[in-house]
């Protein structure tokens, strides 16, 4: 099992494959994209659609004018930009903190191994 | 003013100006496609360049690739017709990303080598599934492909100056013709290149009309929004959301279909996911989605000085009798910023705004006739018609016919969708890929019991009933705006058939996964788990 190496194609390291799933090691990588990226998803979709239905059921709080011409619609959509700069952001920052080296691990020993 | 007088006025120095400059980037861009055709080899090449480029070359690419006639003349008409309610493309266009960066760019470079089709099959039965994902795909390029010879048909009526069937016809042939060049000889080195220098002429296109429109309210987006909401005759309503969508019940519906399309659609689309086998790992994959997002985010929020300042600046019903859609709304904007029709600033800008908008088109359809013409020779031809024994000459020579075969097909739909709002168009392409490839493309990747029947439900099933609705809905007949508005045959309401079809999409993947005998093949998922997340045994 321990010789075999990440194949390109084909089937002969999938027993090893099999393992390397099952270990610790990967399931710490597994959780920690996992934990960081479904939850923002949600989150950041959620608060995408909390725009749009805002946009459709609350024209009265949109309309709202907050400084000369500029009302609460145009404030929240340019939120939606700034959110969207945001998480991409921080997501690459954690993928590089938390992710990357906990791959690059995994994939050396496999790699290695051949 | 008709558009045959604003043509006219410009006493057709404009027209020599835009077609100087369009032969200058088809010629440029040709001699690149050449050159990037003389290094292409084998399949490695053709689909996916060789792998060689660099994040930041990807993020550029990316951005020409998805910036198409949509965003550019498409948003800036909704918001110049309809005002706050165009806006919500650009927003939704941009949210999306956030969807590919933290679930798919990734997992799908590390665990595909050429095709959507790879990661859709690679834990299932390859001949079906390869079959679905093919389809799909060639579908979804084929609705993109459609709104984007709309945009070229609506240039070409305000350029030219004729309404008529000839010229039209004539260009959207130059347009398929240029682009199944650009795709047959420089393959995704050639396409990849093309859309990095259209990037670049696009953003700096914008960037002038902004600051243009933006020198002339002073720099206070609060005085462009007043005098937008002034001449729009509207108001202040104009400002608020709802002028499109907030008429009725049924169209707040519309609303919320086309912002769910919107915000899941990126993820599905064929053309941008083959962009992230062209760099060398799934860290550059990531990094060029980072620099999508910032050139595609400033590319958005440019928009709205392009769309307001359209408002502002044009009569309404100017926009709307240049093109019903709004589509003109930018190159016309060009016109008025530069000195207005008939003086030669106006000219000026008409021409390099209109040959920006050429350019954005070719490149796009150059991508959507990649990713299609990949599909057709990798997923269909080699693996399901010669079940894998195709050598990599046949598959990249059969390529190159795919191209062929399906610019024609985007030729002929040219001709059918003059009238429609683009951006609405492509709403419908994002609506198609978020039922039928999002689903199979997130279940396959993170959940461990997804089968092969629940990928074919779920591609089949979203891809059908998305399409149907589209075909029953008012886009297709029972409107004014319809593409045949002489016919009714509709009984869908809504204009997009996101909320029904992507649900829809989900749920049979979920369905055909539970309720088959079928066993899912946890070696495979142990594979392509491991193979996804950390990039062991990469193509």
């Amino acid at each position: 099992m321990d010789t075999a190496p990440a194949p390109p194609e084909g089937t002969s390291g999938r027993e090893s494959l099999s393992a390397v799933q099952a270990s610790s090691e990967f399931g710490e990588l597994r959780k920690a994209h996992r934990s960081f990226a479904f939850p923002l998803t949600v989150g950041f979709v959620a608060w995408y659609l909390m725009y749009v239905l805002l946009s459709n059921y609350a024209g009265g709080l949109m309309g709202t004018k907050l400084v000369g011409n500029i009302n609460v619609a145009l404030v929240l959509g340019l939120a939606q930009f700034a959110t969207t700069f945001l998480i991409a952001w921080w997501y690459s920052r954690h993928a590089a903190a938390e992710l990357d080296p906990r791959a690059e691990a995994i994939k050396t020993r496999l790699e290695g191994d051949a | 003013m008709t558009t045959f007088q604003l043509a006219a006025s410009g006493s057709g120095e404009h027209r020599v100006l835009t077609i100087s400059l369009f032969v200058a980037f088809v010629l440029a861009t040709l001699a690149i496609t050449v050159w990037a055709g003389r290094q292409s080899k084998g399949t490695e090449d053709f689909y996916a360049a060789g792998r060689q480029f660099s994040g930041f070359q990807n993020g550029l690419a990316i951005s020409g690739d998805y910036m198409s006639a949509a965003s550019f003349l498409g948003i800036a008409g909704a918001i110049a017709l309809y005002g706050y309610d165009g806006f919500l493309y650009s927003i939704g266009f941009l949210v999306a990303w956030l969807v590919a960066l933290l679930l798919v760019a990734e997992p799908l470079r590390n665990s595909g080598r050429f095709t959507m089709g790879d990661v859709l099959a690679y834990r299932m039965r390859q001949r079906p599934v390869r079959t679905a994902a093919g389809t799909s795909t060639i579908v979804v390029s084929i609705f993109y492909l459609l709104a984007q010879m709309a945009g070229a048909g609506a240039l070409v009526t305000l350029l030219l100056g004729i309404t008529g069937e000839v010229g039209n016809i004539l260009v959207v042939i130059l347009v398929g013709v240029v682009m199944i060049l650009y795709v047959s000889i420089g393959g995704m080195k050639g396409t990849t290149w093309v859309q990095m220098v259209k990037a670049v002429l696009l953003i700096a296109g914008t960037l002038l009309i902004t600051v243009l429109v933006m020198l002339k309210f002073g720099f206070n987006v609060s005085e462009l929004l007043g005098a937008a909401a002034e001449n729009s005759g509207k108001g202040s309503a104009f400002l608020e959301p709802g002028l499109k969508y907030g008429v009725t019940a049924m169209s707040k519906l519309d609303f919320i279909s086309l912002g769910v399309a919107l915000v899941l659609g990126t993820a599905g689309l064929p053309h941008i996911l083959i962009r992230f086998y062209t760099v060398p790992t799934a860290k550059a994959a990531r990094k060029s989605v980072n620099w999508a997002i910032g050139i595609i985010g400033g590319f958005y929020l440019m928009t709205i000085a392009l769309g307001f300042g359209a408002a502002a600046l044009i009569k309404p019903d100017t926009i709307i009798e240049s093109n019903p859609a709004g589509n003109t709304a930018a190159p016309l904007l060009a016109q008025e910023i530069g000195g207005g029709a008939g003086s030669a600033g106006g000219a000026v800008l008409l021409a390099v705004i209109s040959a920006v908008a050429f350019a954005t088109i070719l490149a796009v359809v150059a991508g959507l006739t990649l990713a299609s013409s990949s599909s057709f020779a990798h997923d269909l031809y080699v693996n399901v018609i010669r079940k894998g024994q195709a050598t990599e000459k046949e598959e990249v020579a059969a390529a190159r016919w795919a191209t062929v075969g399906i610019g024609a097909v985007a030729i002929a739909l040219g001709v059918f969708a003059r009238g429609l709002n683009v951006a609405g168009l492509v709403a419908l392409a994002f609506a198609v890929a978020a039922s039928a490839n999002l689903p199979t493309i997130l279940y396959s990747l993170f959940w461990k019991r997804f089968t092969t029947q629940g990928a074919l439900w779920s591609i089949y099933g979203g891809l059908f009933s998305s399409v149907i609705l589209v075909l029953f809905s008012p886009v297709v007949s029972g409107a004014p705006t319809s593409m045949f508005p002489s016919v009714d045959f509709h009984w869908f309401p809504l204009n997009n058939p996101g909320l029904i079809s992507i649900p829809l999409g989900f749920l049979l993947g979920w369905l055909g996964s539970v309720v088959g005998k079928e066993e899912p093949d946890t070696e495979k998922y142990a594979e392509l788990e491991v193979r996804s997340l950390t990039g062991a045994g990469s193509a």
